[in-house]
């Protein structure tokens, strides 16, 4: 794990004086910080980064999870599928299993925070103890397209997220007015956008050696140019679009294509959507769908975005992307789909190619094979929006100040 | 002895409003009704999240005007309005408030934002702390401009100005008033801070510094 001076070559000092100069005024506060999963998946990487380094800068975080079986994650699937817009059937029932198991969240976790920061809908009924803990500050934080949600889990998640203090979206798009229509009360509502680890050993420099390593691997030519997507097996992240984008490119150029998931714990969709994704690439031998390994996950990612070419994210939901942050620090030119938090990342032309089909898909992907410098340029650019913008030292500074804004009000505060 | 160059940082959240625009009737209520943290937000949110880019920037109102609305020659009006000639938010909020109904007296067919598309309304919540950089003459001024955050310099240039409603800078302020250096004052109050990127306005700044300690 990085300690801060060593983020001081990449962003500078000035930057990380700031930080301690915030975390000073939270002095003998203490953060506890709750999601569903220690492992897999954008927000507990960005916690397992996260809680070490606040706590080398002087703030208290603690980092807790809840409990969940089977049937649970599988319904909390189902609610990260609608909250996007997919059709899911939420009946009573569901939420039956939803409320039970978050009871028992509820009465069995210790909470002792000052302020306490909860992380998407898994644990957002912990709301209810706050009579144990009337003096704390509640921030929910929501990591999903909440664009076009399901009308029906809408209202009933919005009951808590009226209790809360504060709320936290990713991308503008996603904030809807949250007002108590009883009480009149309005909660405040944050942008806050994820952000990634650039000591992290998915995005820290690897020599040429270590890429080549992994390609032979999992069978991968440098022969021929790559095209890849590295993202969980989820229908939101349309790995079959993918390949159909794929198969129009391969008509001019004999490139290959690499798709490359995890399994998150809290994942359950995993099994079907890969074997579908193996039907559709019908033994290609240049389409290569990868499970990667659990034990090298970031090594391998890492290795892989850094042999690809071009680096696609195809989604058809996003909650911010942050495989298209790790793909445009490495300064690789990215196509990718004007959803979510992708288009605060990259601006069309610029840092980056936004799309909306296949189509589009497999025309800009065929353009930067073919345009060496701009698809350098677009990279360059990229990679310069992210460091100013995305990596964790700027994440940890948005939080600092989203702590002191549960307590001080106002437009400007001197401190 | 001179009073202490004292150098301030501002740090900023985004704060969501849940308020959007579909029209250039729901921009201007907009406009009219919400915090002044809101114009300022979206009149300055570019040159510090883009800090580095050398175009000029345009603020948030235009650019949805053209690229969403396509209405380019509003889009322009709101662009050129010359955020130094104005001493508070409330002087720019009523500037384009100014601009955009005259627009539609001329311009009564509405055009409506396709769907995902509308302007969302935001504003900042900034935070001023003190660093722990400060500077008693003009040979510490000049080193100190080279060391400090981009937040830092930011806010003693546009934040300080506009949103603590001060006639100047807080530079060109200090080194009048405790300096006596009118000349060199007036030359950083007069640079056009909104077309440079931050690091080119810190590159300027120490410039000038720098040429008049070598002119005494």
């Amino acid at each position: 794990m990085a300690h801060i001076k060593e983020y001081i070559p990449i962003v500078g000092q000035s930057i990380i004086d700031e930080l301690y100069l915030l975390a000073e005024r939270l002095e003998g506060k203490v953060i506890q910080t709750v999601n569903s999963t220690a492992v897999g998946g954008g927000v507990a990487e960005i916690l397992n980064c996260m809680v070490p380094l606040m706590e080398e800068i002087g703030v208290e975080m603690y980092w807790d999870l809840i409990k969940g079986g089977e049937n649970f994650f599988n319904v909390t699937k189902k609610f990260h599928n609608a909250l996007h817009g997919r059709e899911e059937a939420i009946t009573d029932d569901v939420l039956e299993i939803f409320m039970e198991t978050s009871l028992q969240n509820v009465a069995n976790m210790k909470m002792n925070g000052d302020i306490i920061l909860i992380h998407d809908p898994q644990p957002i009924v912990l709301i209810k103890n706050r009579s144990k803990l009337p003096e704390a500050h509640w921030i929910w934080r929501c990591h999903i397209d909440v664009s076009n949600p399901d009308r029906k889990l809408w209202r009933f998640l919005r009951q808590f997220m009226l209790e809360y203090d504060a709320c936290i979206f990713s991308a503008p798009v996603f904030s809807q007015r949250l007002v108590d229509t009883e009480s009149g009360k309005e909660v405040d509502q944050f942008l806050v956008s994820p952000s990634i680890d650039p000591l992290s050993a998915k995005n820290k420099e690897i020599p040429r050696e270590t890429i080549d390593v992994v390609l032979e691997k999992y069978g991968i030519s440098t022969d021929k140019p790559i095209v890849s997507q590295i993202s969980r097996y989820d229908y939101l992240k349309d790995p079959v679009g993918v390949i159909e984008a794929y198969k129009l490119v391969k008509r001019y150029i004999d490139c290959q294509l690499v798709l490359a998931g995890n399994v998150a714990s809290d994942d359950p969709e995993h099994d079907k959507v890969y074997s579908e994704v193996k039907e559709h690439a019908d033994k290609d031998p240049d389409i290569h769908p990868l499970v990667i390994d659990p034990a090298h996950n970031d090594i391998e990612i890492n290795a892989l975005q850094r042999a690809s070419d071009v680096i696609v994210q195809k989604s058809l939901k996003e909650g911010f992307a942050l495989t298209v942050t790790e793909a445009l620090w490495k300064a690789k030119p990215v196509v990718a789909s004007a959803v979510g938090g992708i288009p605060l990342q990259i601006t069309n032309d610029y840092s980056g190619v936004l799309v909306r089909t296949v189509e589009g898909t497999a025309r800009s992907i065929r353009q930067l094979l073919q345009s060496p410098e701009y698809a350098r340029r677009l990279g360059e650019n990229g990679h310069e929006h992210i460091k100013n913008n995305f990596l964790i030292t700027r994440h940890i500074r948005d939080y600092l100040l989203l702590f002191l804004s549960t307590m001080h009000k106002g437009d400007v505060v001197s401190l | 002895m001179d009073k202490p160059f004292y150098f301030y940082t501002g740090l900023s959240i985004v704060e969501l409003t849940g308020r959007r625009a579909r029209n250039l009737v729901d921009l201007l209520d907009g406009i009219e009704t919400l915090p002044g943290s809101s114009i300022y937000y979206h009149t300055h949110r570019f040159l510090i999240q883009h800090h580095y880019m050398f175009s000029e920037p345009l603020n948030d109102f235009a650019f949805w005007i053209s690229d969403v609305l396509q209405e380019d020659l509003l889009a322009e009006r709101i662009a050129s309005v010359d955020i130094m000639q104005f001493s508070s938010i409330r002087q720019l909020r009523d500037r384009f408030i100014d601009i955009i109904e005259a627009y539609l007296k001329d311009n009564r067919e509405l055009r409506t934002a396709p769907s995902g598309e509308e302007f969302h309304f935001m504003k900042c919540r900034t935070f001023v702390l003190p660093t722990h950089h400060a500077a008693e003459t003009l040979e510490e001024f000049a080193a100190m401009i080279e060391k400090i955050s981009r937040h830092s310099l930011y806010f003693h240039i546009f934040e300080s100005r506009l949103r603590l409603e001060k006639e100047t800078n807080d530079f060109s302020y200090w080194l009048e008033t405790s300096l006596g250096e009118n000349e060199l004052a007036e030359k950083i109050a007069r640079l056009d801070p909104y077309t440079q990127t931050l690091e080119g306005l810190r590159k300027t700044i120490h410039t000038l510094v720098t040429r008049r300690l070598e002119g005494r």
